[in-house]
């Protein structure tokens, strides 16, 4: 068992912004990760829209980067999984597959999951030419068709990124407007392997081995449609990681789409317990707002512990 | 370190006729993600010595046996038993998640 001022579980864009305040601030301060430092940015491979960069940052170079900073102010970081969180009479216990913590703070920024279409298929080609991230998996696909389901800002970014690699980028989108960003939308239309395909409902995921097809229903004539690619890139959406906290012993009050309820401190309906990033509703989810919600959570945190702790 | 450097030559040798239990690391160099099961990867084959065989294997030098095991996502994590596949982990996980499957084998 180990005793700190503050837990931040979650080690991306917020989780490392609320650590690198905290710690700065001289509280004691752990970051546990599960997976990968830098969260889900580090699935993508450039950044564009975070400011200071002006040609935009390797995303790997950025996180690093927050890591190092955080690191220079003494935060610890875990590679470890939390699995569990209780209230003490004092402060909180939050458990972790290899240890046990005891804090007077906790700040949740555990972020979100690439949402799943949830048909046929998806999940037993997983890793046989589904996926959920360009970068990783994108050069598998050397000269081959592949098609990215989505019409946001990721779903066209990540479609451009896999022209590198891909011979033909198909995108499907299930209205017949984009929501993504114009500039992007215009980068798109530009590039010659990409076509898009619009109004257009996925069904079934089928192929032996690997991936072959994708069935889809035309939402205008109601038709039903295949096309032949050898990967599918799924980017329509996010859901946040809120599980392991609606199995664990804390009432937290998380909505019904499984966002963790704050005000506009940061703070959930617990004292002592703030949430920020892709974990909370908002109206922009994106690597400079988890970076904002990050610093206000660990500074609200902290005036919360000099106040209660301070006799 | 004590990983094997796996290749399309030696994997028959190192791991299709190795008796007991192997993890091998599917990685490459453009994978931002392999970056953090690398060190985990290290750490087992250090703490596990002598009781799990360790293998790494760049998907992009190794086409041959990358294709055979049908790897088409990395980072991915294959548990061998006496040559032969057995169990595999797909994305990052944590260090005690690795640790956790490949106890079932030991
Ligand atoms: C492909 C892609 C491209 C994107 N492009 C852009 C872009 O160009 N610009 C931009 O601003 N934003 C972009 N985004 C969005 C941006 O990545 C997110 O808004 C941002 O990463 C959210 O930060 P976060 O810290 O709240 O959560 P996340 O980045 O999701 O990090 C949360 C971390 O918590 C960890 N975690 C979860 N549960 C636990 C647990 N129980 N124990 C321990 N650790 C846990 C997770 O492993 C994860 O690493 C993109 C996202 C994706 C997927």
């Amino acid at each position: 068992m180990i005793e700190k001022d503050v837990v931040i579980i979650g080690g991306g864009p917020a989780g490392l912004t609320a650590a690198l305040y905290s710690s700065r601030g001289l509280l004691s301060t752990v970051l546990i990760e599960k997976a990968i430092i830098g969260g889900q940015i580090a699935l993508s491979e450039w950044i564009e829209n975070y400011p200071g960069f002006p040609n935009g940052i390797s995303t790997a170079e950025l996180t690093n980067n927050m890591k190092k900073q955080v690191e220079s102010f003494n935060t610890q970081i875990m590679m470890d999984e939390v699995t569990d969180m209780e209230t003490l009479d004092r402060g909180f216990l939050v458990k972790t597959w290899g240890e046990e913590i005891k804090t007077k703070g906790i700040i949740f920024t555990p972020g979100a999951s690439p949402r799943k279409l949830g048909i046929p298929g998806e999940d037993i080609f997983t890793g046989r030419g589904v996926s959920y991230c360009a970068t990783c998996d994108g050069p598998f696909f050397k000269d081959m068709p592949v098609l990215v389901v989505g019409g946001g800002d990721t779903a066209l970014e990540e479609a451009i990124y896999l022209t590198k690699h891909a011979n033909k980028v198909y995108i499907m989108h299930r209205r017949d407007k984009l929501r993504a960003n114009k500039i992007i939308q215009e980068r798109a239309r530009k590039q010659d392997k990409i076509e898009f395909i619009f109004n257009a409902l996925p069904q079934e995921i089928v192929g032996d081995q690997k991936v072959s097809k994708m069935i889809y229903k035309d939402k205008i004539t109601e038709e039903i449609k295949e096309l032949e690619i050898n990967g599918i890139f799924i980017f329509v959406g996010i859901t946040p990681n809120t599980d392991f906290i609606k199995n664990s012993k804390l009432e937290i009050a998380i909505d019904e789409r499984g966002y963790i309820s704050v005000d506009k401190n940061l703070k959930t309906n617990i004292e002592g317990i703030y949430a920020a990033g892709d974990v909370i509703k908002k109206s922009l989810y994106q690597v400079s707002t988890a970076v904002g919600d990050g610093a206000s959570a660990a500074f609200n945190l902290q005036k919360y512990i000099e106040e209660s702790y301070d006799e | 370190m004590s990983e094997i450097i796996l290749t399309d030559e030696n994997f028959q040798e190192e791991i299709g006729n190795h008796k007991g239990v192997a993890i091998i690391d599917f990685w490459a160099v453009w994978c931002v993600p392999c970056r953090m099961v690398s060190p985990i990867i290290e750490q087992i084959s250090e703490e596990y010595a002598g009781q799990i065989k360790v293998g790494k294997l760049n998907v992009d030098e190794n086409r041959n046996i990358a294709a055979q095991f049908g790897i088409m996502s990395i980072p991915t994590i294959m548990i061998f038993q006496d040559g032969q596949m057995v169990d595999q982990i797909i994305g990052a996980v944590p260090k005690s998640v690795i640790i956790a499957k490949v106890k079932n084998y030991l």
